[in-house]
Order: structure tokens, then sequence, then C-alpha cells
């Protein structure tokens, strides 16, 4: 087994345990950070693709390399959106949950 | 000459990879938070610090030997403040 | 076994390791420290797959930032709601998620066993880029970004500056035009602040470095801003400095000033190289660095005002 493939296993397995605590966790916090671990599990796969297309006297693709680049920046840009959104939900409806029937049962209360 | 370079580097590397294995005993066989950071920032100041004197004369150019005398300073600077930190916590969290 | 085959697979069972903990732990604290250790050992992982670019990257954003900006979210969260969660699943809803988990991860693992060889490669085609119209250019990796597939990189720094939108629009109406909460709420301790006066002027000088070098050795733009963006957030935490408020015309021309300056050299790549987003020969290096030192800029700035999150209080 060469490395990069051991890199492409690694990035299944944690493609595979972010999904389980994206669908498991109920902190919402917790689900972006699983959400994230599927994202740099995503990274590596595409990573390796990268290893493998060596060419042209490159030890690398650098093509996947540098979308992987853009994609890390992104990913973060897009956690920082969904933690805005997290905490204006927190704030409104007093709860740290994603689950809608938390939130009805007091509709007539705090929401706004 | 290179012999005597190349145990200068077995030597101080070895060192330091014994002050890293100490630490991480301590980290995990020392019964409480305080005790713990005390091994674990031995292991970062002093096994690193022995760690980075060992390659300095492998290192190809003076820049790349600097180089390596900037990550060692910046994690004693990164591991004294964190190590500071994570204390005043503690007392805080005990009073 | 040699050594560095035992190090790979040492380091990949860390890394499971590590992300299994990180679904596991106790508490939301526990989990984001589980990240960041997860994030550094996923760098070393980068590097080991000859990508140090991507290493760099993954270790100051994909570790650092992100997790400044989730241990900042959880002590919002802890001030504002109540500790009340929603309930977790079930053992049957668990036991199917599990399953469905390991489904995903094997037929994923299934794919990168059999992936084709000889494997398809835009090496060529890249290496033309970096020879070509970003001349001189010794990071292939960078003559991508910049050069070979420009369009991407300039819309993903409009995607920064959407993200940052986004996230003030999410404020209170009546706090528009004010600066977001600081990033912590006590009065910092002495060794925080000793550590930021240390480490912000040697921080910037490094972020600069590894921006200049990015032309040819490992580094860049988003390495170099992302390392300046991360030593704005610890003199924020400091509270050596604080966030600007967001009507400021200072900020918003920060932000918009590597998308608005690379889109502005890419058109007229179309009088002056005929094509768009083509750079003329023979000047294509300093218009390249040109474009890098405005991106760096913007990405410096946006990342911090993500992680400051909404408008905070009263505008004047």
């Amino acid at each position: 087994m060469t490395p990069p493939i051991l890199a492409g296993l690694v990035g299944a397995a944690l493609v595979g345990f972010g999904l389980y605590g994206l669908i498991c966790d109920p902190h919402p916090l917790r689900k972006l950070l699983a959400f994230n671990l599927v994202g740099s599990g995503v990274f590596l796969v595409f990573g390796i693709v990268a290893r493998r297309g060596a060419a042209a006297g490159f030890a690398f693709d650098p093509v996947p390399q540098a979308m992987v680049i853009t994609g890390i920046v992104v990913a973060f840009a897009a956690s920082a959106l969904a933690v805005a959104l997290i905490l204006r939900l927190a704030a409104a409806s007093g709860k740290v949950t994603l689950d809608p029937r938390a939130w009805t049962k007091r509709d007539d209360g705090g929401a706004r | 000459m290179s012999a005597l370079i190349d145990l200068f580097s077995v030597a101080a590397i070895g060192a330091g990879l014994f002050f890293f294995f100490a630490g991480t005993v301590g980290l995990l066989r020392f019964p409480d938070s305080l005790t713990r950071l005390h091994a674990l920032s031995k292991a970062d100041n002093l096994g690193l610090g022995l760690v980075v004197l060992g390659l300095i004369p492998r290192a190809e150019n003076p820049l790349a030997a600097l180089k390596l005398l900037v990550v060692w300073a910046l994690v004693l600077l990164s591991g004294a403040s964190t190590a500071q930190l994570i204390g005043r916590a503690l007392r805080r969290g005990r009073k | 076994m040699s050594v560095l085959p035992a190090l790979d697979v040492g380091l990949a069972l860390l890394v499971v390791g590590v992300a299994a903990w990180t679904i596991a732990a106790r508490n939301l604290f526990a989990s984001v420290v589980g990240y960041v250790a997860y994030g550094l050992l996923l760098a070393l992982v980068w590097v080991r797959l000859y990508a140090p670019d991507v290493a760099l990257t993954e270790a100051a954003v994909g570790g650092g930032v992100t997790g400044v900006l989730l241990v900042t979210a959880g002590k919002r969260l802890d001030a504002l709601a109540s500790a009340e969660v929603g309930v977790p699943p079930g053992r049957a809803l668990k036991i199917l998620a599990g399953a469905l988990a390991a489904l995903v991860a094997g037929a994923l693992a299934w794919v990168v066993l059999t992936l084709p060889s000889p494997a398809p490669s835009l090496a060529p085609a890249a290496a033309e880029a970096a020879a070509g119209p970003g001349a001189g250019l010794g990071n292939p990796i960078t003559a991508v970004l910049i050069s070979y597939r420009s369009f991407d990189t300039m819309l993903e720094k409009v995607v920064l500056i959407l993200a940052v939108l986004g996230v003030w629009s999410v404020g209170a109406d009546a706090a528009w035009g004010a600066a977001p909460a600081p990033l912590r709420k006590v009065r910092p301790d002495g060794a925080m602040i000793l550590l930021a006066q240390f480490l912000a002027p040697v921080g910037l000088l490094i972020g600069v470095h590894i921006f200049w070098v990015g032309a040819d050795a490992p580094g860049g733009a988003f390495q170099g801003g992302a390392l300046l963006a991360a030593m704005g957030m610890v003199a924020m935490m400091a509270r050596l400095a604080e966030p600007p408020r967001i009507d400021s015309r200072k900020l918003r021309l920060a932000l918009v000033a590597g998308p608005a300056v690379f889109l502005i050299v890419g058109v007229a790549g179309l009088a002056l190289a005929d094509n768009l987003f083509a750079y003329p020969q023979n000047f294509a290096k300093p218009l390249i660095l040109f474009i890098e030192a405005f991106m760096v800029l913007s990405i410096a700035v946006a990342l911090p005002m993500l992680v400051c999150g909404p408008p905070n209080g009263s505008p004047k």
C-alpha cells in the first residue's frame, strides 16, 4: 500500500466519522464540526488524485492541489456563515438546537 | 570531522527525544492538570531545543539554521504563555 | 518495515483516532480542541503527499482560524442561550446513521482503491501555464491559482466577501454599521497580552515572507493572508486591537481590493494580451505579485471579520 492510497483511505474514514457525527450529534456547533470533518476527508481524497497525477516533472498534479487550497478557504467562509446563523437562532429561540419541535412549543412567547 | 558532527547530532537529538518521551509519560501518568502541564512544557522547551541543536549542524545554509532557531523561539514563547494561561484558568476554577 | 511507511501508518491511525475522538468527546470545548489538533495532524499528512502549500493552508485556516471561530462561537452561545440542547437520537437512528456512514466510507474507500491507472493529469497544462503567461513562477500552485485557473481564484475571493456580507446581515437591524462584539469579554491575562505583543510583529513578518516567496517556493497569497489574519485575531484576543465598525470605508475598501484589482487586471488583459485574464508577456510576474498583494490584504481582513461575527451594539 502506497502512502497516497493510505491517505485516501484515511479520507474515506474521515467522511464516515463526520457523516455519523453530523446526523447523531444534537449540538448544532458540533454538527458543523462534523461537517468540517467530512469536508477535509473529501479534500484528502482529492489530494491523492493530485499525488497520483504526477506528471510533467512534478511530484503532484498542481491543479487539484490549488483547488483544495481555495476549497479550504471557502469551507471556512461557509462555516463562519453557519456559526452566525446558529448564534442568531439561539438568540431568537433561547435554545441550542436545530430541532424544530423545540422552538414551536414556545412560539407564542419568544419568537420574533 | 563529519563523524564528530554526526555524533553530536545523534547525541543531541537522542537527548531531545528522551525529554519528549519523559514529557509524554508525565502527561499520561501525572495525577492533576498542573503537574501534567509541567511535564508538557519541559518536553516542549528542552526537548525541542535539543532536537533543534542537533539539527543545526545539518542545515543546508546559515539561513536554514536561523529558521530552526526561530521555530524554537516561537514554540518557547507560545508554550510558556499558554502554560501560564492554562495555569491561571485552573487556579480561577479552583477558587 | 522501514521508518517512513511506519510513520505514515502511525500518522494515519493518529488522524483517524483524533477525528473519532472529536466526534465522541463529551463537550463542545473538548471536541474543538480535538479538531485543532486534528487540523495540525492533517497538515502533516499533506506534507507527506508532497503538498506543502495545502499543508500551510490547512494548518492556518483548517486548524487555527476555524478553531478560534468555534471556541468563540461556543462562548457566545453559552452567554446567550440556556444550556438546553436537543435530545440525542435513539438507538435505532444511531445504528442506521452508523450503517449509512460505514456504507459511504466503504464506497469511498472502494473508489480510492480502484482509481484508474495511469491517473489522468492536468500537470502538463499547468506546467505550460507556469512557463507561459505566468512566466518565471517557480511554484506551479501559484501559477495555477493566478494564471491557469485565475477565474476560479477571483470568484473565490468574491465568495469570501459574500460570506462576510452574509455574517453581517444576520445581526440585528438596529446594529447595522456598528462594530462586531470583541473576541473576548473579560480583561485578558498579562500572559496573553505579552504573547500578542511578541507574536504579532514576528507573525506579521513571517506572513509577508510567506506571501513573497510564494512565487517560487511553497507559500502564497492564501497562506500569507491567513497568517496575517491570525495575527490580527491574536491582537484582538489580547484586546490590543478592537474589531472595526463595519461601515468603515477603509475596511470595506480593503475587503473588495483583492477581487477588484484582480478583475481590473483580468479585463485589462483583454486589451493588452488579447484574452480575458491573460497577462502580457515579460510583465507577468510583477503583475501577478501586484494582484496577490491585494489578495493578501483582502484575505487578512475578511477572515477576522468572519470570526468576529455580526455587528453588535448601537450605531453612532
